[in-house]
C-alpha cells in the first residue's frame, strides 16, 4: 500500500472540511438564533458561481470571495423574511431556497460552463515545517481560507459560551419569549444570525469554487455538502468545537471513494462509498424528528417555531 | 355592610393624599378584537406597598399589567411613575424605569445557570463573560433581599418554587423598585406560597411596590396593603387595609353577585368498587413515572388526587383511561380488567374521561358541538347525525351551554363552555352509562361563575352514584370536593386522607414532598 496516498488524503480531508466548516457554522449560527435554514445547499451553489463570476470578471480572487460571500448573506435574507417577518413554515421556506438557489446557479452558470479560474486559492508554504512526513501536508501545507475556517469555529466557540451577545444567541433559540420579556427583539437578532449565517455559508461556497473545483460543473460542484453541514450540525451537538472534528471526519468519508479508487481497493464499490456522507444526513434527519433526541441532542429548544408574542 | 363596601369602593383611588405614587396608571383603555380589555382604569401603587389587582379570568388584570411593564400599549390613557408622565414602548422601556414583570409562565432558559438567567438582557456587562464573577455578584444581590439561590444551578433542575425566585432576583438585579407578580401563587405548595410572602414583606421594607396580581380571596387579604378590583375590564372597588377585607364581598365585587363555593361531600354512602388500582407502576423511558399505585374509586364517591403538576397525574389518567399502558399492575373497572385492553374497551365497560387540554385532547377545536358528542355516541360508517341532534340541543339547554346551537365550533366556545361541553358529552354517557368518571383540572381557567357550575356538575354526577375521580392542582378544589385524598408526589402516593378531615398544612406538606407530621 503507497503510505504517501493515505497522507494526501488525509490532506484531502482537512481541505474539504474547509467548506463543510464554513457551510455548518453557517447553520449553526442560524440554528442557534432558532431559525432552521435546510437551504445550504442553494446558498452553496449560488455563492459559488457567483464567486466565480466575480474572480473571473475582476481576475480577483479577493473580490470573488467577497461577493460569493455576500450572494450567500443575500439569499439568507430571502429566508429570513420569510421564515421569520412572515412566520413561513421553515422547513417549506427552506426547501423552497435548495430549489431557488440551485436553478438560480445554473442560470448564472450558463457562460461560465467548461471555463477555469485563472487563479486560484494557494495553499501557504511554511517552509521547512511544509516538509515534515506527515505533519507537514496534513496541518502545513493548507490555504489561508482552512486556517481561517478553523479560527472563525474557534472564535465561535468563545463568542457562544463565553460572551454576553453569545448567552442572547442561545438563549432566543432555546425561549425566544424569555428573550422577548427581556425588551430584546427576537426578529432582530434572528434575522441579524440567518444573515451572518448565509455570509459564512457563502464564503464555504466561494472557498470550495475558487480553491477546490476551479471549474464550474452546475450541482456537481456541491455535490451535496450543504445537506451534509445540516447533518454535521446535529452531530456536533451545535457545539462549534466539536463541528471542527466532525468536520475532517466528514471530509475523509467524502474523499475515500476517490483514495480507494486510486489504491484499486474495489472490494467496496466506491458508489456505496459515496452514499455514506448522504445516509449520515438521513440520519441525522430521523435524530431530529424525535423531540426526546433532539433535546439529548443539545438542539435548541425553539428551533423551527417562528415565534409570537402572545396575546390575549 | 354592602352599603359600607360601597362607599369604599367609590373611594377616591390617591387615597395616600401627599405622598407621591410609584406608579399609576390614569383613565387606561384598551382594546382587542372583540374585547374590551381595559375600560379606564386608573391603579397607582405606592413605593413600599403591596397592591393586589384581584378579578377573574379575562377580568382585565393581566391586560392592565402588561401594560404597566411595557409588554402592550394603551389605546388611550397614560402611565406616570414618581408623578411624571412615561412612555412605556417596551419591556425594555419598563425595565428602565425600574417595572419589572415576574410572569406567571416563567421566562427563563432551562438550559442556563441561575446566574446566566439572572444577567440575561442586562446591558451594563462587559462583552466577556466572567462566570465567578457573576455567580457572586447574583448572589450578592439575592442575599441582600434574604432569597436564597444556587446561582451555579441548572434552572431545568429547579423546584417551581425556585425557579420562581429566581425570576424575582432577575427582576431585583436589573434594578426593580416595582415588581410586578402576576399570579404568583398559581404553581405553588402552600409551603411555598408562605417563603414568597416573607420574600414579598422583605422586598417591601426596603421600599419596593409589589403589584399583586390574584383570583385567589384568601391569599389576597393576607398580603395586600390595598385591592383593586377589576370585572370585565372595569374597576368595581377599592378595598384598603391589610387583613381588614372581607373575602366575601371581593367575591361579590369580582364576579358582580353573590357566589357560594362551599364544600360538598358524598351525601349517602358509598356503593360498590368500580374503579380498582393495584400495584401500577409506569415507566416512560427509563423514567419511574408511576410507582406502585394502589387504590379504589366507589361508587357516589369523589376521590381526589392532589399534587403538584408534574408528578405522575397526567400519566395515571392516562393509563385509567387506556392511553398508555402500564408497566406492571393491573386496572379493572366493575370488576374487568382493562390493562392493555386499549381505551374503546374502558369506554365500552362505563369509563369516562374529562382530560386536562380539552380543546385538543377533549373536543376537536374545529368541529361542531353535534360532531364532538358523536365521537362517543356512534361507532358506524355512515354519520348519522339525525338521531343525536335533538339529544346535543337538549345537552346544550340542560348544562346550560352559551351557544348558537349544536352546529357551533367547538373552538368558538369560551373555556367555561367548552368545559361544559366536554362534561355533558362525557357525563350524558355514549354507548354504555356513565359508571366512572376520571376528571382532570376540571376548572383551571375558568372564571368563578364557570367554576361553580362544574363543580355542581361534578357534585351531581356523584349523588346519582357516578365514581369520580378527580385529578387536580388547585389543592382547594380537591379538598372541598373529595371524599378521600391522595397525594402523588414523584408517581407515589405519598400521603392519604378522608376529604372531611384533610388539613390544608398536612396535604401541602406532603404535595412538597416532606414527610407529614404524624400518620393520619
Amino acid at each position: 500500500m503507497n503510505g504517501n496516498i493515505w497522507v494526501l488524503a488525509s490532506a484531502d480531508s482537512v481541505a474539504i472540511a474547509t467548506t463543510l466548516i464554513l457551510a455548518a457554522l453557517g447553520a449553526l449560527f442560524t440554528e442557534r438564533a432558532g431559525v432552521l435554514n435546510l437551504g445550504i445547499e442553494g446558498i452553496l451553489l449560488t455563492s459559488a458561481i457567483s464567486s466565480f463570476l466575480a474572480a473571473d470578471s475582476s481576475g480577483s480572487i479577493w473580490l470573488g470571495l467577497i461577493v460569493g460571500s455576500l450572494v450567500g448573506a443575500l439569499l439568507a435574507g430571502i429566508h429570513a423574511v420569510l421564515s421569520v417577518v412572515l412566520r413561513a413554515n421553515q422547513i417549506v421556506a427552506g426547501l423552497a431556497l435548495v430549489i431557488f438557489g440551485t436553478g438560480l446557479a445554473n442560470f448564472l452558470g450558463k457562460p461560465a460552463e467548461g471555463k477555469t479560474v485563472t487563479t486560484i486559492i494557494k495553499p501557504l508554504s511554511f517552509g521547512p515545517l511544509s516538509d515534515i512526513p506527515l505533519v507537514g501536508p496534513i496541518v502545513f501545507r493548507q490555504d489561508p481560507i482552512t486556517y481561517a475556517s478553523v479560527v472563525i469555529a474557534i472564535v465561535s466557540s468563545l463568542y457562544l459560551f463565553r460572551s454576553r451577545p453569545g448567552l442572547e444567541l442561545r438563549a432566543t433559540g432555546d425561549d425566544p419569549a424569555t428573550v422577548d420579556a427581556q425588551g430584546l427583539s427576537v426578529a432582530s437578532i434572528r434575522i441579524r444570525y440567518t444573515l451572518f449565517g448565509g455570509l459564512l455559508v457563502g464564503l464555504g461556497g466561494s472557498w470550495l469554487m475558487l480553491a477546490q473545483s476551479a471549474a464550474w460543473h452546475q450541482a456537481a460542484t456541491t455535490n451535496g455538502v450543504g445537506w451534509i453541514a445540516l447533518a454535521l450540525v446535529v452531530f456536533a451537538g451545535w457545539r462549534p468545537m466539536r463541528l471542527i472534528f466532525g468536520a475532517i471526519l466528514f471530509g475523509f468519508t467524502l474523499q475515500l471513494p476517490f483514495t480507494l479508487q486510486a489504491e484499486q481497493i474495489t472490494f467496496i464499490p466506491s458508489a456505496l462509498m459515496q452514499m455514506l456522507p448522504y445516509l449520515a444526513t438521513l440520519i441525522a434527519l430521523i435524530a431530529l424528528s424525535r423531540p426526546s433526541t433532539r433535546n439529548k441532542l443539545g438542539a435548541p429548544k425553539s428551533l423551527g417555531i417562528p415565534f409570537v408574542r402572545d396575546e390575549r | 355592610m354592602t352599603n359600607a363596601s360601597h362607599e369604599v369602593a367609590k373611594g377616591p383611588h390617591h387615597a395616600s393624599g401627599a405622598a407621591p405614587s410609584a406608579l399609576s396608571a390614569h383613565s387606561i383603555v384598551k382594546r382587542f378584537p372583540g374585547v374590551l380589555a381595559n375600560d379606564s382604569v386608573d391603579f397607582d401603587v405606592l413605593p413600599g406597598e403591596v397592591h393586589t389587582l384581584l378579578g377573574e379570568n379575562g377580568a382585565g388584570k393581566s391586560t392592565l399589567a402588561a401594560m404597566l411593564c411595557g409588554l402592550y400599549q394603551p389605546d388611550t390613557g397614560y402611565i406616570t411613575r414618581n408623578g411624571e408622565r412615561i412612555a412605556l414602548s417596551s419591556p425594555r422601556a419598563g425595565l428602565q424605569h425600574g417595572i419589572a414583570m415576574v410572569h406567571q409562565h416563567f421566562r427563563l432558559v432551562e438550559r442556563f445557570t441561575v446566574a446566566e438567567n439572572v444577567i440575561l438582557g442586562s446591558r451594563d456587562l462587559s462583552y466577556k463573560l466572567n462566570r465567578s464573577e457573576l455567580e457572586d455578584k447574583v448572589a450578592a444581590v439575592a442575599e441582600s433581599y434574604g432569597l436564597p439561590i444556587e446561582p451555579g444551578a441548572t434552572v431545568g433542575d429547579l423546584s417551581v418554587g425556585q425557579r420562581q425566585r429566581v425570576e424575582i432576583v432577575k427582576a431585583l438585579y436589573q434594578g426593580a423598585e416595582i415588581l410586578l407578580l402576576d399570579e404568583p401563587t398559581a404553581v405553588l405548595v402552600p409551603a411555598e406560597v408562605e417563603k414568597l410572602f416573607e420574600n414579598v414583606h422583605a422586598m417591601t421594607k426596603a421600599g419596593k411596590s409589589i403589584v399583586f396580581i390574584s383570583h385567589k380571596l384568601g391569599e389576597v387579604v393576607e398580603i395586600s396593603d390595598r385591592v383593586t378590583v377589576l370585572r370585565n375590564g372595569r374597576v368595581t372597588g377599592h378595598v384598603s387595609g391589610r387583613g381588614t377585607a372581607d373575602t366575601k364581598e371581593l367575591a361579590r365585587l369580582m364576579v358582580g353577585r353573590d357566589i357560594e363555593l362551599t364544600t360538598q361531600r358524598a351525601s349517602h354512602a358509598t356503593g360498590h368498587e368500580i374503579l380498582q388500582i393495584r400495584d401500577l407502576s409506569l415507566t416512560v423511558g427509563g423514567v419511574n413515572v408511576l410507582s406502585d399505585i394502589s387504590f379504589n374509586v366507589h361508587a357516589g364517591e369523589m376521590v381526589g388526587i392532589a399534587g403538584v403538576a408534574g408528578n405522575g397525574q397526567r400519566e395515571l389518567a392516562d393509563t385509567i383511561a387506556g392511553l398508555m399502558s402500564p408497566t406492571s399492575g393491573s386496572i379493572s373497572i366493575s370488576g374487568s380488567m382493562t390493562t392493555d385492553r386499549g381505551p374503546i374497551h374502558a369506554r365500552e365497560l362505563g369509563l369516562a374521561y374529562v382530560p386536562e387540554d380539552r380543546l385538543g385532547m377533549g373536543l376537536v377545536p374545529s368541529m361542531s358541538i353535534l360532531d364532538n358528542l358523536l365521537l362517543t355516541r356512534d361507532r358506524r360508517v355512515v354519520v348519522d347525525r339525525t338521531t343525536v341532534r335533538p339529544e346535543a340541543t337538549r345537552l346544550i339547554e340542560q348544562f346550560e351551554i352559551k351557544a348558537n346551537g349544536p352546529d357551533h365550533m367547538a373552538r368558538k366556545l369560551s373555556g367555561g363552555n367548552a368545559q361544559k361541553v366536554l362534561l355533558a358529552r362525557e357525563l350524558s354517557g355514549g354507548r354504555t352509562a356513565t359508571k366512572l368518571l376520571v376528571v382532570c383540572s376540571p376548572t383551571r381557567g375558568l372564571d368563578v361563575g364557570a367554576i361553580e357550575t362544574v363543580r355542581a356538575l361534578l357534585d351531581d354526577a356523584r349523588s346519582a352514584g357516578q365514581a369520580i375521580l378527580l385529578i387536580s392542582e388547585d389543592l382547594d378544589e380537591v379538598m372541598s370536593l373529595s371524599d378521600r385524598i391522595f397525594v402523588l408526589y414523584r408517581g407515589s402516593v405519598v400521603h392519604e386522607t378522608p376529604g372531611e378531615s384533610a388539613q390544608l398544612a398536612t396535604v401541602g406538606a406532603a404535595m412538597a414532598g416532606l414527610k407529614p407530621e404524624g400518620k393520619s
